[in-house]
């Protein structure tokens, strides 16, 4: 496409603030997920026994199931946050850098 | 209808059942065979309507394809979802939370972690960069020829296996269930399916999804609250009975059997998660959304939805244990200790029919045959694009394709994968095919999602690198399988298994990705140095989504 308006918007020091803004916070979510996930699966992997205890004495509730259902609801909660401040934040400036680009171009 | 009820009776007959003894049974079957029939029939009625519709709305590719890019958010979201959860889900999650407990669940929460990382590091990428397929994104800046030849190949072997896995599924599922012969459902699945996909493309398949997931959603919803109406609500309540009746007793809620050592825990979460990063028709959902505002929207959604079912399922799960596994009527022989009537799959299926009668027996029947028509349908969208979109139109006429001929050919890939889909089908009739839908996630996790990530975060990957990574991630994805107990020792019938694991993603996956970054790294040639350089466009395009392919208006 053109090669020119990309050029621009590489130029505008909004790109790098969006770049980075975006990019550190995606990572950060990213990261709190594959965290612990894969720590959930090395659970389960190298101490199964721990997540078949009761969460409280005489409770049916296991801590592997408190843990995976806390899991499921906090994962999506993540996504809920992640797509709040996308569609908002991260749009906003996304809009004006594409826009200030066009400008130049007149 | 008659001979339907006397090949019903003879099943039954087959299955074990005394006939004389078990009259009224008999008669409650039929009556079930009716209300799933007439249900699957009112689906059909719906989404042949809908397809008529669709029709008429499919004109250019991008219609086709990607329903002109005019789905919104919600509504992808719940296509999504319904894509995701195939009658795999609903009949074998709840059947492994029935056999194995808490194991059940563990596969739940892999099968959903995919999700939010999928939205927080592709899912706007993926509508920036890509139009059709994904293999739009990983060619952006590489070899159109060879990256797009290398990503048609290893989308429409997912496809494949996971057709397989849903053909032979279909068949066993209506044989019992309608009490239609295994052909006969075979052909329907791939017939409908053709109709659905030809005449009204991505717009109908979507809708097809869309009114599948609610179905599916709303049936599994109804049965869990029933179910768990008998034990007030109560989850300590289900938890004492269910623990005091299975056979692993405290254990139920312990990891178990299925996960036994580290390896094949973390290659199977490795596997599920990017795996479902790799699997050419979710990944095409991204790009019937409208901009990567709704294709985050959408993973918003489906991830909900399918949270929300999973945890229904596990629901399902653990009361089945209850009232499905300590009711004779439900074993062949009237045992509880002998088989389940129709096999390990029908737990869900003796639970509706346990706590709501046969009418929702019925419901459920039809939602299990409807979600095994739309995923299949999905499926085979993906494979016809890959081949007409990849692979003629990119490859073969190298762009210049026009768009009739283009539409031309996709109707006809998705004719022909239909009936590669019915005689498949057929073929695996009497196979275990468990291992199939393992291997379409092996393989989307080790070929296509490897070089689809880095095509779109590492500078450095050129085309040589792309090949290589791809080609060594499918084919030993494809390798560890075969070589494994599930089809060297189960299918093959070979005395012991070569590789020692079930889960191909943990060895597959850095296979891949060390050759890609090695031929990468190794590449000096001037192309590669141009392939290089246009990143920086594609970069920004990434980011900004300046330049994205647009909703086409209607």
């Amino acid at each position: 496409m053109s090669s020119a308006m990309y050029e621009r918007m590489r130029g505008n020091p909004k790109f790098g603030e969006l770049v980075a803004k975006r990019g550190r916070f995606a990572w950060t979510l990213a990261i709190i997920v594959l965290a612990m996930f894969y720590g959930f699966v090395m659970v389960v992997a190298f101490n199964p026994l721990s997540l078949g205890q009761p969460v409280a004495e005489g409770s049916r509730l296991t801590v592997g199931v408190a843990v995976e259902l806390f899991m499921f609801i906090f994962f999506w909660v993540l996504t809920a946050v992640y797509v709040r401040r996308a569609n908002t934040e991260f749009d906003a400036l996304t809009q004006q850098i594409v826009q200030e680009a066009w400008k130049e171009n007149k | 209808m008659m001979r339907q009820w006397i090949s019903l009776l003879g099943l039954l007959a087959l299955s074990g059942v005394a006939m004389a003894a078990d009259a009224v049974g008999a008669t409650e079957k039929q009556a079930t065979n009716w209300h799933a029939i007439i249900m699957f029939c009112l689906f059909v009625a719906m989404t042949m309507g809908i397809t008529y519709w669709a029709a008429s709305r499919t004109k250019s590719t991008a219609d086709f394809y990607t329903a002109g890019g005019g789905i919104t958010g919600f509504q992808n979201g719940l296509a999504i979802a319904g894509d995701y959860m195939s009658a795999a889900t609903l009949l074998g999650l709840t059947a492994m939370v029935f056999g194995q407990g808490y194991d059940g669940y563990i596969y739940m929460m892999a099968f959903f972690a995919g999700w939010p990382v999928i939205l927080f590091l592709m899912a706007e990428r993926l509508r920036n960069l890509g139009k059709f397929t994904f293999s739009d994104i990983t060619a952006y800046r590489l070899d159109q020829g060879k990256v797009r030849t290398m990503a048609a190949i290893s989308s429409l072997t997912v496809v494949c296996f996971y057709l397989i896995a849903q053909m032979v599924g279909a068949g066993q599922l209506i044989k019992l269930l309608f009490g239609l012969d295994y052909n006969i459902a075979i052909f329907a699945v791939g017939i409908l399916m053709m109709v659905y996909v030809t005449f009204g493309g991505m717009v109908a398949t979507t809708w097809v999804q869309i009114i599948k997931a609610c179905m599916l959603l709303s049936g599994g919803t109804l049965v869990m609250i029933l179910a768990m109406s008998q034990f007030d609500f109560s989850f300590s309540k289900l938890m004492d009975n269910a623990m005091s009746v299975h056979k692993l007793g405290d254990k139920l809620m312990y990891p178990g059997g299925l996960l036994k050592d580290p390896v094949t825990a973390i290659s199977l979460g490795l596997g599920l998660m990017f795996g479902t990063a790799g699997l050419p028709h979710i990944l095409m959902r991204f790009f019937t959304v409208t901009d990567a505002k709704e294709a985050r929207k959408s993973v918003l959604y489906a991830s909900g939805f399918v949270a929300y079912f999973f945890n229904v399922i596990f629901l399902m799960g653990l009361s089945a244990i209850i009232i499905v596994g300590q009711n004779p009527e439900f074993f062949e022989g009237g045992d509880i200790g002998k088989k389940l009537i129709g096999g390990g799959n029908m737990v869900a299926m003796h639970l509706a029919k346990a706590v709501g009668g046969d009418m929702l027996l019925g419901f459920l029947a039809a939602v299990a045959f409807a979600t095994i028509l739309a995923v299949v349908s999905g499926l085979a969208l993906a494979g016809a694009s890959a081949i007409s979109h990849d692979l003629y139109a990119r490859v073969i006429m190298k762009g210049q394709a026009s768009e009739a001929s283009e539409i031309r050919v996709s109707k006809f890939a998705t004719i022909v994968l239909g009936a590669i889909a019915i005689v498949l089908g057929i073929l695996f009739e009497t196979q275990n095919v468990a291992f199939m839908v393992g291997l379409a996630f092996g393989v989307a996790a080790a070929a296509n999602f490897p070089v689809l990530i880095l095509s779109m975060y590492w500078k450095g990957l050129t085309t040589r690198g792309a090949l290589f990574g791809g080609y060594s991630g499918l084919i030993s994805a494809v390798l560890f399988v075969v070589l494994s107990k599930s089809v060297w020792v189960d299918v093959l019938h070979n005395a012991a298994p070569i590789f020692p694991y079930t889960q191909p993603a943990l060895f597959a996956m850095p296979i891949a990705f060390l050759m890609a970054w090695i031929f990468s790294k190794s590449d000096s040639s001037v192309r590669a140095s141009a392939e290089i350089e246009a990143f920086e466009d594609q970069y920004v395009r990434a980011q900004t989504g300046y330049g994205a392919a647009a909703a086409s208006n209607h």
